[in-house]
């Protein structure tokens, strides 16, 4: 819940569960994205953070896809890499298209709004580039774009889906490692894989964004990481600012009428 | 979303790629395990994105919006107490802020044409929202205010928008707190309990050294007051707000333009009080005082801007908290 | 348009908080699909690798306004991988070039120039370079031939403009055709060819979710085939064991359940140490062996092995390099290598065999006469098997470790696997790719992986067999209708000078009477009759002697010797890239430097065309622009979305991908240039009577061309392809063809794609709607096949080996094969059939030998002939290699291809001195986010952004022992070039221990250049010209090199620290080149 102002979000709510113990790292979901979407490339610059040098998430990398090397053991993988353990974890990320979903909250000309499919989507005619969103985000998802000023950040292929196609990152995604579909149903397939992998002996499998009760209220993108949230660049328990915001209306009123207290009593005495 | 359903006989059999488990068939050697080092973020990178607000812009936004609201009260104040000069100066003052508030703010837009799409929605959910609400209905009676004030013209209507003003000025001085709170930036969210006290302490503060700058000695009793009240406000918020954070204050007790702001303040309200003392000679003084106090002010929300951004550009800021809360609920659940 | 104010709609509607459906704009309401608005779809398949992804191209306003996955595809199923899913701004991106340019001789810039005008230069050049070099004799034997023109390209093209390429260059004279196919996998139509009787892939990638267990090796399957990945990960979620062979730990590994590191260049003691597991042991399927393997043939007594000579066979002719295989043939007959009696003894007169010639296998086995000598006990000392057993005894784990450096556990690990997950109820399948390919003993890495599936009995059956990705989108198709050298369509060889006067003599040694090669006069014939109509008759020889003539090896690595030798002068690159993607770049940039004049066509202004102007040696001042006199044009070539024609696929799948839209500006298919190049050219040879011009006077040139454009339409050139009859009706398979003339036929083993007047390949019936085989998708060769041998998948009674593993099998009542596939037999052939004495041909097979084009049925364990550089595999170190032999004293492939000259230095190897100069093993590989030598990638933001720079691979040992820091810079230096890369030091990279040594090995993606977006300096600077001896493949893998931090030095500094290591190691002349 944000706010006391419940936000009614529409029943047939879509998502994406990204199952990274599947994903190979191409890359594709990042490219498909900006094909489908018009989005500009990011700027050539070897990060060398191992395969990855989109680095993070913005207003022109909708999808990121992390590559992370450790020396820890994945399941009964037998690595082969020297006498230690290693593994090589890549995951696809993108915006979580929150159930409470700060961005949207914050926006003060309704560029953002929540779609018929329970979606977060910028509306680029609308934006006049305040930039509120982008600190807004826990996730670290939105930015604003240098070259026209206005947020941007995944649509869930807003386009598409009222076209009755899948988004065009999971459409392409080799191994079906992003997948596509209603959420509580995804939310079920989730557990059942959860458990699945656990038997497997992936025992640092978890899921993220699942759970309803969270901070965020639950994402409509959730992922199944074989790590820490935060190894892969993720909040370990994002909250949506406005959860507060209740509380920081009150401190800011007390204030106000502190002030306003403040400097009457500062001029009680008329001048003589 | 597809599926395969293709088996060797080239009949049903449901089952997809997506359940393939790598490392299920494996039979790893025994090793000894590595301790894991400390991971606590991606490369070193930040997990929120970095605000794309301007230092110039919005920080200058903060300050000159508490001046400007502050101004205002203290104007309506002295209007209302006989103070005609510090009356003036004030709504002068806040006019001019204002002017330089709405400059910062649409000059930080992506799509400063479009800054009237603010006015396409009312949002409780959104302190930029509320407050170019605020802002509307501020700004017309501050200018109204301020231009009666200066012409002398219309003087009823101008009482009713000084008072008008006077009253909306808290407020204009105050939803900035929630304006930066209201985020996910570490320092600032979780300093939202004491943020607007900070900044209603700094905006009188700044107000009263408006008017110690702007009014002669003998009127500006007023503005020394405030001015005091709110450095002193200022300075206790931020203590508070300090000792809470705990290890999330480090930006906010790093920061050099925090505690020049604090001193310039606290120094501004001494030597302004001190000034009032030494009535007509202490104009200079009383000059200096509130050069002091604008400054502080301004410092100070300049501070608080610069610390957020660090803490959202350094990731520790936004894990450990988070892994703190997380551990502090485990440990509730466990003892339940 | 709603015009109400959002305000109000909150204020009066559902939405109070203002974040739902009150705050939509008109513009957010009117958003639709692109692809919803768009006019037309149309069905393509992706330009870049072999894995043939189906594609949906939209169209709107006669623009390609998206390309996306076609979810019909039984092959990708709507997926894409980066690459294709950045084919839209391939395609229509503002990297493309349209616009044909002209460099004069000596000029320093490109100059516009008109098409027309250029098409028409070109025809001039060709035509006066022809006449200049025109050879109608070489020593003494009718050649007429031109060996002043060279064409290099053609696997990312159409087959029909293959096709024409080859009609057109060879009707001119021209020998040195060459393609990708030569660099990227000729070793395996040697290596699987040899073994099986043909060259391609035996299997098909949707067929691997039937696999029990997975060896990749070889092949980083992941980041190159990303799409048909899926079909591992699909064997994996039924339970399937994945195990991943390689130097790096990639992103395959990282899959996988077991990852073994591996030295580059060691796979056959890894593998022949496999082989010698399962035979010690005991472990191979003994009734596939016996039946369906040469293991029971009994050799000729005056064989002798690797393993008695110190690592050299009988037969070899030190002085020459060479063997002759005549000790290594079966006891009481001769199993014939590609040549009949007449030049067989002409060979071994002279010493060696035709260069190239064994790629014929591609399509058909060696032929042979008689009936072997076989003990089916297995016991015979001379049998295979026990060749075999001697053979590789020594190839034991230990050796394994001090080859290789991969430990025993693991090593011991992987023959469990494998073992476990083989026999009547498993299946076990290899895949591998250039990993094994590109190695100067290239098709002996494949040989010795089709010795182990055979051993386990996974070949032709379900889940098993070898899985060989190949490379380019068409690149097996470039290889079936061959713009390679040595071939004609279908894997005909090209004829040798004076060895073939009348065609006769050459269908006489190509074509003996045993064997599947029995009907190549039909095959032969009707290609005549098709590219010379009219004019080829029985009493002209079917005008067989307009065909040029070979003298020796014309491989794309000949044609550069050639160039700096001043003798070729004429270069058309048709869609390939020498400058970054050919071994030893600069020399390539050097030879085209001794040019006349030079063609491009390609997409991008990629390095191959610009090096005249920024190339590297114009900076170290090695070249200068105003001095080179090589005249080149820059024709754009036209994107697979703006042409229609097939693409063969990895699993020989052609597919036919539709024009969507039409060529801007001076974009043209390759079949237009070729086309109207061939027109010009007639035109203006019209009336010659030299005899020289007859053959392209003669030809069948005339082909309907439509648009405004004129462009030639694709599908006649398939139809002719597919070939006619005599009243001119298509014919349905190569069973039609004939040798009286009556037939015509462009490339007899595609004939039926266009049977029955349908374009087979364009057919695409959804996967869902069919079984897995998806026989109605696309169409394979042969007839329309997917899995090869599937004879094997019963047992010889030709009942199912199991259950679980059934494909074909004799239906007895039905007296019939049958099955999910097109059975790989002749329908009606009994297993109880055997052939009576004086059989021939497919007749002398008996009804229980699943390899059919192996003139006796069996898969080859032992290959008695095809294979110039021995019978069976034999661990050699890389021709530049750190590492000593410890199998043999000779510590190189004794038969490897050099090519010394002085910018072509080998280095020392192993413990000769000045070895330990280079102590590293350098190898070169690809990204998922590249392709190739990057013309399709490094001009494409969307993919450059994801991989911006050379970058090096080092291992934290490395690291620590030279200095390097990651993201820093370091030089890496061979003795043909120096190049620099970003440091990326990563644990994938692992150190080896072998023998107590510590080696460590330096990756490098093999995709940058210093033109496009994304940059560095090529890793094919440092590669040396050596190659495989049967496939003339080069060795890009594994070689030695030296690494420092620090970038390289500019200018004249750069030769200069080149020759320092050179003379620092004491690289001379004949440095390397010892047997
Ligand atoms: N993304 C992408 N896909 C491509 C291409 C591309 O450029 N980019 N190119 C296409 C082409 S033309 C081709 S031919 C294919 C090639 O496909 P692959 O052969 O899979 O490609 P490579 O990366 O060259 O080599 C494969 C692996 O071989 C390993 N290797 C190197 N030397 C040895 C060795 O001696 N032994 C063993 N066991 N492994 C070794 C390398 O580390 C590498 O991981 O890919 C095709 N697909
Ligand atoms: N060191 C090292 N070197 C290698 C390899 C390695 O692994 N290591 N791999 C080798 C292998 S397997 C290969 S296949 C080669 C590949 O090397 P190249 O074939 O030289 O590389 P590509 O970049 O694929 O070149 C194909 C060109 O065709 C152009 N093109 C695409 N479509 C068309 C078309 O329709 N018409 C025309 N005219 N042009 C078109 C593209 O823009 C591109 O420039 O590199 C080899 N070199
Ligand atoms: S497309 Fe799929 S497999 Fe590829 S990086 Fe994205 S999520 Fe991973
Ligand atoms: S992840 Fe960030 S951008 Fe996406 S919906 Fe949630 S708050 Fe908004
Ligand atoms: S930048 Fe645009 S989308 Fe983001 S909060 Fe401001 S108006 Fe809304
Ligand atoms: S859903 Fe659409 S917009 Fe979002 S990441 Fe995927 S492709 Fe991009
Ligand atoms: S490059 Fe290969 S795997 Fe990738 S989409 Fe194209 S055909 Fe498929
Ligand atoms: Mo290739």
């Amino acid at each position: 819940m944000a706010f006391d102002l419940d936000e009614k979000l529409a029943d047939g709510r879509v998502g994406f569960f990204t199952d990274t113990s599947i994903c190979i790292g191409c890359k594709a979901c990042e490219v498909a994205c900006k094909e489908w979407n018009a989005v500009p490339d990011d700027g050539m610059t070897f990060t060398g953070m191992s395969y990855d040098n989109t680095a993070g998430l913005g207003a022109d990398t909708w999808r990121h896809v992390a590559f992370v090397e450790q020396r820890q053991p994945l399941g009964h993988q037998e690595p082969g890499v020297g006498d230690m353990d290693f593994r090589w974890l890549m995951a696809s990320d993108v915006c979580k298209h929150c159930t409470h979903a700060a961005c949207l909250d914050v926006c003060p000309t309704g560029s953002l709004f929540r779609t018929e499919y329970g979606t977060v989507v910028v509306q680029e005619d609308v934006c006049n580039g305040c930039g509120y969103c982008v600190p807004a985000c826990p996730f670290g998802v939105i930015g604003r774009r240098e070259t026209t000023g206005v947020a941007a950040k995944c649509t869930m292929c807003y386009d598409r889906l009222g076209a009755g196609e899948e988004p065009a990152c999971a459409k392409t995604c080799p191994t079906d490692s992003i997948q596509f579909g209603d959420l509580d149903e995804l939310r079920e397939r989730a557990e059942r894989r959860l458990e699945q992998l656990r038997a497997a002996g992936a025992g640092s499998a978890r899921l993220y964004g699942h759970d309803p009760d969270d901070g965020v209220g639950g994402t409509g993108a959730f992922f199944l990481l074989l790590d820490e949230p935060e190894v892969y660049g993720l909040p370990p328990d994002p909250v949506v600012t406005t959860r507060d915001l209740p509380s920081m209306w009150r401190h800011v009123g007390v204030a106000a009428l502190a002030l306003l207290a403040g400097v009457a009593a500062s001029a009680w005495r008329r001048q003589s | 979303m597809s599926q395969t359903d293709v088996c060797l006989d080239g009949s049903a059999g449901l089952r997809g790629e997506r359940e393939a488990t790598p490392g299920s068939a494996g039979r790893r050697l025994e090793r000894l395990p590595v301790p894991r080092a400390d991971v606590e973020s991606y490369y070193g990178r930040p997990v929120l994105n970095e605000p794309t607000w301007q230092a110039p812009d919005i920080a200058g936004y903060l300050f000159l919006g508490g001046l400007a609201g502050a101004s205002s009260t203290l104007a309506a104040a002295a209007e209302l107490t006989g103070r005609p000069r510090l009356a003036r100066a004030c709504k002068a003052g806040a006019v001019c802020a204002l002017g330089g508030s709405l400059y910062a703010l649409i000059h930080d837009l992506g799509r400063p044409e479009r800054f009237v799409n603010m006015l396409r929605v009312f949002k409780v959910t959104s302190p930029m929202s509320v407050g170019t609400w605020i802002l509307s209905g501020y700004g017309p009676q501050a200018g109204v205010a301020a231009a009666t004030g200066l012409t002398g013209m219309f003087p009823g209507l101008g009482r009713a928008a000084t008072i008008g003003a006077g009253l909306a000025g808290p407020a204009l001085a105050t939803y900035t707190a929630a304006l930066i709170c209201d985020t996910a930036v570490p320092v600032w969210h979780e300093g939202h309990r004491e943020m607007p006290f900070l900044f209603a302490g700094s905006a009188a503060a700044a107000a009263g050294g408006l008017g110690m700058l702007a009014a002669p000695v003998s009127e500006a009793g007023p503005a020394r007051r405030a001015a005091l009240l709110g450095a002193a406000v200022e300075c206790v918020a931020a203590a508070r707000m300090e000792r809470r954070l705990g290890p999330l204050a480090e930006p906010l007790k790093r920061s050099r333009l925090l505690r020049a702001g604090e001193a310039l303040s606290l120094v501004g309200a001494v030597a302004g009080l001190i000034a009032g003392r030494r009535a007509g000679r202490g104009r200079l003084m009383a000059m200096a005082a509130g050069a002091a106090l604008l400054a502080g002010s301004a410092c100070t929300r300049f501070g608080i801007f610069r610390a957020g951004v660090e803490s959202a550009n350094d990731p520790k800021y936004t894990v450990q908290p988070q892994r703190r809360r997380l551990a502090k609920a485990k440990a509730e659940r466990d003892l339940r | 348009m709603d015009l109400t104010w959002p305000l109000l709609r909150q204020l009066t509607g559902e939405d109070r908080t203002g974040r739902g459906q009150a705050v939509k704009s008109a513009a957010t309401e009117g958003v639709r699909a692109r692809t919803a608005g768009a006019d037309r779809v149309v069905k393509s398949i992706c330009p870049y690798c072999a894995v043939g992804c189906g594609q949906d191209v939209y169209v709107r306003d006669e623009r390609v306004v998206q390309i996306e996955g076609d979810p019909d595809s039984p092959i990708s199923r709507g997926r894409l991988c980066p690459k294709g899913a950045a084919t839209l701004q391939l395609t229509t991106g503002s990297g493309r070039q349209r616009q044909a340019l002209h460099r004069p001789s000596g000029a320093a810039d490109w100059q516009p120039i008109d098409l027309a005008t250029a098409m028409d230069m070109v025809a001039d050049r060709i035509i006066a370079t022809r006449r200049e070099t025109w050879e109608q004799e070489r020593d003494g034997r009718r050649a007429a031939r031109t060996m002043g023109i060279a064409s290099l390209g053609g696997a990312t093209l159409d087959n029909e403009e293959n096709y024409l390429i080859k009609k057109l260059l060879t009707s001119l004279g021209v020998v040195q055709i060459e393609n990708q196919a030569r660099v990227c996998h000729s070793s395996t139509v040697v290596g699987l060819g040899t073994s099986f009787g043909r060259g391609g892939a035996t299997t098909f990638m949707q067929d691997l979710q039937h696999s029990d267990c997975v060896v990749i090796q070889g092949s980083n399957f992941a980041e190159a085939h990303p799409v048909g990945f899926q079909w591992v990960m699909e064997a994996k979620a039924r339970g399937a064991v994945v195990i991943h062979v390689d130097p790096r730990f990639t992103r395959t590994s990282a899959l996988a359940d077991l990852h073994v590191p591996i030295r580059a260049g060691s796979d056959v003691a890894f593998l022949g140490a496999i082989i010698n597991h399962v035979l010690e042991n005991d472990l191979y399927f003994h009734e596939y062996v016996v039946n369906y393997t040469n293991a029971a043939t009994i050799l000729n007594e005056d064989y002798r092995d690797a393993e008695d000579g110190d690592g050299v066979f009988s037969g070899f002719d030190a002085a020459g390099h060479t063997y002759d295989d005549e000790s290594w043939q079966y006891e009481g007959m001769r199993a014939e290598p590609a040549a009949g009696d007449r030049d067989s003894d002409y060979q071994r007169r002279s010493g060696r065999v035709p260069p190239g010639r064994t790629e014929i296998t591609g399509s058909a086995g060696i032929p042979m006469d008689g009936t072997p000598r076989r003990d089916e006990t297995l016991r015979d000392p001379r049998c295979v098997m026990q060749i075999l057993r001697r053979h590789f005894a020594r190839y034991t784990p230990e050796m394994v470790e001090q080859v290789c450096g991969v430990p025993r556990r693991l090593f011991e690990e992987v023959c469990r696997h494998l073992t476990e997950n083989s026999g009547p109820d498993k299946t076990s399948e290899f895949v591998y790719a250039v990993g094994w390919t590109q190695h100067s003993d290239g098709s002996q890495f494949v040989r010795a992986a089709s010795i182990l599936q055979l051993l386990l009995g996974n070949i032709g059956r379900p889940g098993g067999g070898i899985q060989a990705l190949r490379g380019h989108a068409s690149i097996q198709g470039s290889s079936d209708i061959p713009t390679l050298f040595n071939l004609l369509p279908g894997y005909i060889p090209m004829p040798h000078a004076h060895e073939h006067e009348r065609m006769r003599d050459f269908l006489q040694a190509d074509a003996p009477h045993g064997g599947f090669w029995a009907n190549m006069p039909a095959y032969l014939v009707s290609l005549l009759k098709v590219w010379w109509g009219d004019a080829a008759q029985p009493d002209n020889d079917f005008r067989f002697d307009h065909l040029p003539r070979l003298t020796g090896s014309h491989s794309t690595y000949d044609t550069v010797m050639s160039q700096l030798a001043g003798e070729c002068k004429g270069y058309i690159l048709l869609g390939e890239n020498p400058a970054v993607g050919s071994a030893n770049a600069r020399m390539q940039r050097l030879g085209m430097a001794k040019l006349d004049w030079l063609v491009v066509r390609d997409l991008n202004l990629i390095e191959s065309a610009t090096w005249w102007k920024d190339g590297p040696e114009i900076e170290t001042g090695e070249l200068a622009t105003a001095d080179i006199g090589t005249e080149v044009f820059f024709l754009p070539a036209a994107t697979h979305t703006e042409k229609s024609g097939s693409f063969t696929n990895t699993n020989r799948w052609l597919q036919w991908h539709h024009q969507a839209v039409e060529p801007a500006g001076d974009a043209r298919s390759d079949l237009w240039f070729m086309y109207h190049l061939g027109r010009i050219i007639r035109e203006k040879l019209a009336g010659s009577q030299d005899q020289k011009d007859a053959p392209v006077l003669e030809l069948t040139w005339d082909y309907p061309v439509e648009g405004a454009t004129a462009e030639p339409s694709a599908e006649a050139v398939l139809a002719e392809i597919n070939g006619w009859d005599a009243q001119g009706r298509p014919l349905s398979g190569y069973a039609e063809l004939a040798d009286d003339g009556s037939t015509a036929c462009g490339c007899w083993i595609y004939c039926g794609v266009y049977a029955g007047g349908v374009n087979q390949a364009a057919r695409r019936k959804p996967w869902t709607e069919q079984s897995w085989i998806a026989a109605e998708w696309a169409w394979a060769w042969p007839a329309n096949r997917r899995i090869l041998y599937n004879r094997a998948s019963a047992r010889p009674d030709g009942s199912p080996w199991s259950e679980r593993k059934q494909l074909v099998w004799w239906d007895e009542p039905a007296q019939r094969w049958t099955g999910h596939d097109v059975p790989d037999v002749e329908v009606g052939k009994s297993p109880a059939y055997r052939p009576p004495p004086d059989a021939r041909g497919v007749a002398a097979l008996s009804g229980i030998d699943p390899f059919i084009m192996q003139a006796d049925g069996k898969g080859w364990l032992f290959a008695p002939a095809g294979v110039v550089d021995g019978p069976l595999p034999t661990h050699y170190e890389p021709q530049d290699s750190p590492v000593a032999n410890p199998l043999y004293g000779h510590q190189r492939n004794p038969a490897r291809k050099l090519y010394p000259h002085e910018d072509n230095r080998y280095h020392p190897s192993g413990d000769d001195p000045g070895a330990s100069v280079f102590p590293y093993v350098v190898t070169t590989y690809r990204l998922t986010e590249h392709f190739t030598a990057g013309g399709m990638s490094r001009f494409t933001p969307y993919l450059s952004e994801l991989q911006p720079e050379m970058f090096c691979e080092v291992s934290p040992g490395l690291a620590a022992e030279r200095g390097l820091v990651h993201g820093d810079w370091a030089t890496i230096i061979t003795a043909r070039n120096a190049i620099e890369a970003r440091v990326m030091v990563t644990d994938r990279m692992p150190s080896l221990r072998l023998d107590g040594r510590v080696l460590h090995q330096i990756g490098l993606p093999f995709h940058f250049g210093p033109n496009g977006l994304a940059r560095g300096d090529a890793a094919n600077e440092l590669a040396s010209i050596s190659l495989d001896p049967n496939s003339h493949i080069q060795e890009v893998k594994a070689l030695s090199a030296d690494i420092r931090p620090g970038r390289r030095p500019r200018g004249p500094a750069l030769r200069e620290l080149v020759r320092s290591y050179q003379r620092r190691a004491g690289i001379g002349e004949h440095t390397g080149t010892e047997a």
